[in-house]
């Protein structure tokens, strides 16, 4: 059982990296809304996982995406704020004595739960992301307007592919 | 100390976000400063690899446009020729050997990674070291129009800062009447076919269509058209015009670059570096 979750987790970390570099680092609309769905790896890792290893993962998938993009630590920082959102929001959120479910996927827990999750989760990730990048307080506005469009998007997509999944699941 | 340590475990969440998100921002800071010691970037070994090995498909997207390109650029040096050729030698009595005094030359790489979607985007290219490429040369495009700097080298890769990116300032010229400004992208409009030029005198008249090229201050040979202005005195409010160009060189579809080898660069270096100043 705990053998086949680290087996569907690895197996999504590459698939979800693989998309993200061949294809989504190539994509954008008018240089505004940049989608990075591979945070959905994060999203989905088990409710059990203690937290030191939680930040480990989130800082060595945002390294492994930093060496991609040539933006050393940027990512990483990112993914590192996107953890500290997720374990606040589960502990507020989920009976912490028994975990029913072994991943917060949509199926899982719920429309209504995990599109919030997601969204605090996505928008903490691409604030970290856009502000880190871009460094500059004239460019503040700008750089806030590129995540708030950024997070609908990559948002958008990871509620789509949820469903995607959700569906062949309840079969 | 028990207690302490109690506190540090209930909280565990908090104190292992600070510590790994120092570390983050820590390396985001070093990445950004002048001298960078970690190479995990796409000059590394598995990195470049793995684009090298993607670079092969998407090659052949392209392989149309980069046709008619070299065509055309052939066009052009096969023309430049004959002008040479035609030239009546017979006069010439005395014949001085200009090759050593040839200050640039020309060497061609291929782009296997490239962005235009970033705030600050970077470009690999299959050339390094052992090709001779040294960080901050210069990199044109061979159609027309500048690309950027040579970042960092690695063997056999090396990566560009692209002229989209935050840090890149190239020093450029309106042709017509040699005004100096420098050209930067970004701050208002992140299109990849737009630039800003900054800093030219206001008493300097720039009209829409003026072609704007490379002055030769910044490692660039002088002469390389970049651009042609869009939008003529864009007011800032100060003694100086902000003029938004349309640039010549399309990012989006980048395949081969020249890195430029300035035979004097590290003379004017160590000329320039005993200024008291700067």
């Amino acid at each position: 059982m705990n053998s086949r979750l680290v087996l569907i987790n690895i197996l999504r970390w590459f698939i979800l990296l693989f998309i993200q570099i061949l294809l989504l680092r190539n994509l954008s609309f008018y240089n505004l809304a940049t989608p990075f769905v591979y945070v959905l790896f994060l999203l989905l890792l088990p409710f059990g996982t203690p937290n030191l290893i939680l930040y480990l993962i989130a800082f060595g998938t945002g390294l492994t995406l930093d060496a991609f993009y040539d933006t050393l630590g940027v990512h990483a920082a990112a993914c590192v704020a996107l953890t500290f959102v997720r374990i606040t929001f589960i502990s507020i959120s989920v009976n912490r004595d028994g975990f029913d479910e072994p991943e917060p996927t949509l199926g899982n827990m719920g429309f209504k739960w995990f599109s919030l999750y997601a969204l605090l989760c996505i928008f903490s990730h691409h604030l970290i992301l856009f502000v880190l990048e871009s460094f500059k307080p004239a460019e503040l506005s700008y750089t806030l307007l590129r995540c708030l469009m950024s997070g609908a998007f990559t948002w958008l997509l990871v509620i789509l592919i949820e469903f995607l999944f959700y569906n062949r699941r309840q079969r | 100390m028990r207690n302490l340590w109690i506190f540090i475990n209930r909280y565990n969440a908090f104190f292992l976000f600070i510590i790994f998100f120092t570390i983050g921002i820590v390396l985001t800071v070093k990445n950004n400063a002048y001298q960078r010691s970690v190479t995990l970037n796409s000059t590394n070994e598995v990195v470049g690899q793995a684009y090298e090995k993607l670079n092969v498909f998407k090659r052949y997207m392209n392989l149309g446009q980069v046709n008619d390109s070299l065509a055309n650029e052939n066009a052009k040096l096969y023309s430049q020729l004959l002008k040479m050729k035609n030239i009546d030698s017979a006069k010439n009595t005395t014949v001085k050997d200009t090759a050593t005094h040839q200050q640039y030359t020309y060497l061609a790489a291929r782009v296997i990674k490239n962005s235009i979607t970033l705030r600050n985007n970077v470009i690999t290219i299959n050339k390094g070291s052992l090709d001779g490429i040294k960080k901050d040369m210069a990199v044109i495009s061979p159609q027309k129009g500048v690309v950027g700097f040579i970042r960092d080298v690695s063997d056999h890769l090396a990566t560009i800062q692209s002229l989209l990116h935050k840090d890149t300032k190239i020093s450029v010229n309106v042709k017509k009447n040699n005004a100096l400004g420098s050209l930067v992208w970004g701050e208002k409009n992140f299109n990849y076919q737009k630039a800003y030029i900054k800093d030219i005198p206001n008493h300097f008249k720039v009209n829409l269509g003026d072609t704007i090229v490379t002055s030769g201050f910044s490692s660039f040979p002088p002469g390389i058209p970049v651009g042609r202005v869009s939008n003529a005195g864009i007011a800032t409010g100060d003694n100086f015009l902000t003029i938004e160009i349309n640039l010549f060189n399309d990012f989006s579809t980048l395949q081969y670059v020249y890195v430029i080898k300035d035979k004097f660069a590290e003379e004017q270096k160590a000329l320039e570096s005993k200024l008291p100043n700067e």
